[in-house]
């Protein structure tokens, strides 16, 4: 099987700060993970590799630092990494970032088909989950999204049977190959890395493409030039005008905390306490 | 980048709002996008018009009628055998080709699985702009679609312009926008639209549907009253406390995110940027600091009270009320409060 995993560097955002005044994001020494969700494609990739052979390829659009994120995926025991990297990709929308990774893993088809692609549900930074679609569509994949497990494969039939989180309840599907499919988080547990592969990551080659080597014909598709979406400002939400009215009660009895605390709740809202007798009488 | 739409793009016209149905049931997001969506269509001076897809069935009926009660001038039906549940191909191939032949210039989504699968797949094929879990819809100066999400889990917010493509698209996270009231004297026109998609052609086929065993469990999201819990209630067998309030008060409980990673509370439960956005009209937050990936999540309740130890707490920045209290003795004593007092009148007449 030739498995393809679309991963992405993030910035470990629950470090991210803003800057005071100029509210500008400071990037600056913020660790980069890959984005927590693509470990869970990561990992049912590999574990199809496991069971039915094959090969497992990361592929990772970013800045020349994101071959980082790559050998950590090797690390974990992803066989092959490829980055493609160009400052015409930089300001890419999904549009653009859909199109230049759909244009590259076409490449790595030519060598061999590809099976199934993977991405994780969404970013932790863009967090638009349009990605993954964007990719099926444009190499025409059987779009399998917001993916709890997979079933079931017969590589003889080549169909694939998974279970798809829907409204309510969970859909139980049953499609073809070549497809891509989005894994929903926690849906396996990702391993630790052997020592072999920690050893191997060390020394393994990572394939870097520009645009033009990954396949690229028309760069005007490609980064902001290729992006339908402008981002016109960015700014810190606004502060609610006055903090908390505090509840204080003499004393830390309980019982007359939560009767200060519902006096409260009615003289603001009225009718909520018309509301609730009524529905408890 | 300037604004200057390409000639081929000018004829666009009108504000569309998907609507989205699952096994016969349509999600309210789909009616809080249609109130927005009105306001937008009326600054335009243009109609709002609704996209109703389906089988052949009396639920799809329904819906249509509704789309105008809830403000449509005009809804494009398709009933179609392979529409009875969602699947991409078939909803992909009819949006884009009523896209294509009606020319809207706003056509906006829900977030939800469905939507965010859907708008995907239609904005890549239209190689338009689409903006993600918006928060906020206005029309500018240039009567252009300006949306405002927040990024960086809620830090900070940006303001997503498509300016050089049509339709503009954009999807809205449930409970983001009010549900508008429905007005049942509205009717509007009706236009119908054929799948050019036949079964055979669609390669995906479902086999079975799962329902979530929750029936009996309200929808967190829809609820008018929720009680959540944080880190600051220690343990797990705590939020029996926090179900009990709840329970008193005819609600439903959530939880802020590392009591969902500490396995305390299943993922369904998670109120804030990664979790439900909730709306409520009272929202009672127990042992949570607030941070802004919460705080993202509970900005639309319309009460909000905090019990935290920690005077200095985030949360008492945006919360209406407070008390700096332990919420193991405070939610007991609340939940007591409230059960004598709701009954007391009761009794009394
Ligand atoms: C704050 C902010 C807001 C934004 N809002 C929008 C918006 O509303 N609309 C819009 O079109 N663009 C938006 N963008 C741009 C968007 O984030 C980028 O296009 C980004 O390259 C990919 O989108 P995403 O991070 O949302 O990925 P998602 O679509 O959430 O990612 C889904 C999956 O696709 C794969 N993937 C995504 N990016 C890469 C990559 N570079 N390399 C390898 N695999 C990848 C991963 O498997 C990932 O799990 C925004 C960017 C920022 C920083
Ligand atoms: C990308 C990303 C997405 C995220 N998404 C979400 C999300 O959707 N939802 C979410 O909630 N978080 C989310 N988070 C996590 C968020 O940043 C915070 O870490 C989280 O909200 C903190 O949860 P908490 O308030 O329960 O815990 P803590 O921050 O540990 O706070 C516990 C609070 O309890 C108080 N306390 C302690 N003991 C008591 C007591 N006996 N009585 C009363 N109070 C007490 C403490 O003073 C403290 O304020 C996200 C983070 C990231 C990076």
């Amino acid at each position: 099987m030739n498995i393809l995993v679309c991963i992405k560097q993030v910035p470990d955002s629950a470090q991210i700060r803003v800057h005071p005044v100029t509210n500008t994001i400071m990037r600056q020494g913020v660790p980069t993970i890959i984005n927590p969700y693509d470990l869970f494609a990561l990992e049912e990739a590999m574990r199809l590799r496991d069971e039915y052979g094959g090969q497992v390829t990361v592929l990772c659009m970013g800045p020349p630092m994101a071959e980082d994120a790559l050998r950590r995926a090797l690390g974990l025991g992803a066989d092959r990494a490829v980055l493609i990297t160009d400052r015409r990709f930089a300001g890419s929308d999904t549009l653009a970032t859909s199109f230049a990774l759909a244009t590259a893993l076409g490449k790595i088809a030519e060598e061999r088909a590809i099976d199934i692609v993977f991405t994780g549900k969404q970013t932790i930074d863009g967090d638009t989950a349009q990605v993954g679609p964007g990719i099926a569509r444009r190499m025409g994949l059987n779009q399998l999204t917001y993916v709890s497990a997979i079933d079931s494969l017969d590589m003889g039939r080549r169909s694939i049977v998974v279970r798809r989180r829907s409204e309510g309840g969970v859909q139980v599907l049953r499609s073809a190959l070549p497809c891509l499919i989005t894994m929903l988080e926690d849906s396996n547990v990702v391993r630790r890395g052997s020592i072999q592969d920690m050893l191997r990551a060390a020394r393994a080659p990572v394939t870097i493409w520009s645009a033009e080597e990954a396949g690229v014909e028309d760069p005007l598709k490609c980064g902001l030039r290729g992006s339908p979406t402008v981002v016109k400002r960015v700014f810190a939400p606004s502060p609610r005008e006055e903090s908390a009215e505090m509840v204080t009660v003499e004393g830390k009895d309980p019982a007359r905390i939560g009767e200060a605390i519902i006096d409260l709740i009615f003289a603001r809202d009225p009718k909520l306490e018309v509301a609730l007798t009524a529905t408890a009488s | 980048m300037k604004k200057e739409l390409p000639e081929r793009f000018k004829d666009y016209k009108n504000v569309w709002v998907v609507v989205e149905i699952e096994r016969g049931r349509v999600h309210p997001v789909s009616w809080e996008l249609m109130g927005e969506g009105r306001k937008l269509a009326d600054r335009l001076g243009v109609q709002l018009c609704a996209v109703v897809l389906g089988p052949k069935a009396a639920s799809t009926k329904a819906a249509v009628k509704q789309t105008y009660h809830y403000g449509a001038d005009v809804c494009y039906i398709c009933e179609d055998a392979a529409l009875t549940d969602y699947r991409n191909a078939p909803y992909t191939e009819i949006l884009t080709d009523l896209v294509n032949k009606h020319k809207p210039e706003i056509l906006l989504l829900g977030a939800t699985p469905l939507g965010r699968d859907l708008a995907g797949s239609v904005a890549t094929t239209l190689g338009t702009g689409l903006t993600a879990d918006s928060t906020e819809l206005r029309i500018d100066d240039d009567n252009s679609l300006a949306a405002t999400r927040p990024t960086f889990g809620g830090t900070l917010l940006c303001t997503i312009y498509t300016l050089n493509f049509r339709p503009q698209m954009a999807t809205v996270r449930p409970r983001v926008f009010a549900m508008p009231e429905a007005d049942t004297t509205r009717a509007g026109r009706m236009v119908w639209e054929s799948l050019r998609m036949k079964e055979e052609d669609i390669v995906t086929k479902i086999l079975e549907f799962v329902a979530d065993n929750t029936s009996s469990e309200a929808n967190l999201a829809y609820a008018d009253i929720v009680v959540a819990g944080g880190m600051g209630l220690q343990n797990e067998a705590n939020f029996r406390h926090v179900k009990r309030l709840a329970q008193v008060l005819g609600g439903d409980y959530g939880c802020s995110r590392p009591v969902v990673q500490k396995g305390w509370l299943p993922a369904e439960r998670q109120i804030g940027q990664t979790g439900n956005t909730i709306r409520p009209r009272l929202y009672i937050a127990a042992g949570i600091s607030g941070a802004i990936q919460h705080r993202v999540g509970v900005e639309g309740a319309d009460l909000i009270v905090a019990i935290n130890t920690d005077p200095d707490a985030k949360i008492f920045e945006f919360a209406h009320l407070g008390v700096v209290a332990d919420a193991l003795t405070v939610l007991p004593a609340l939940s007591d409060a409230f059960a004598r007092r709701l009954r007391a009148p009761a009794l009394a007449s």
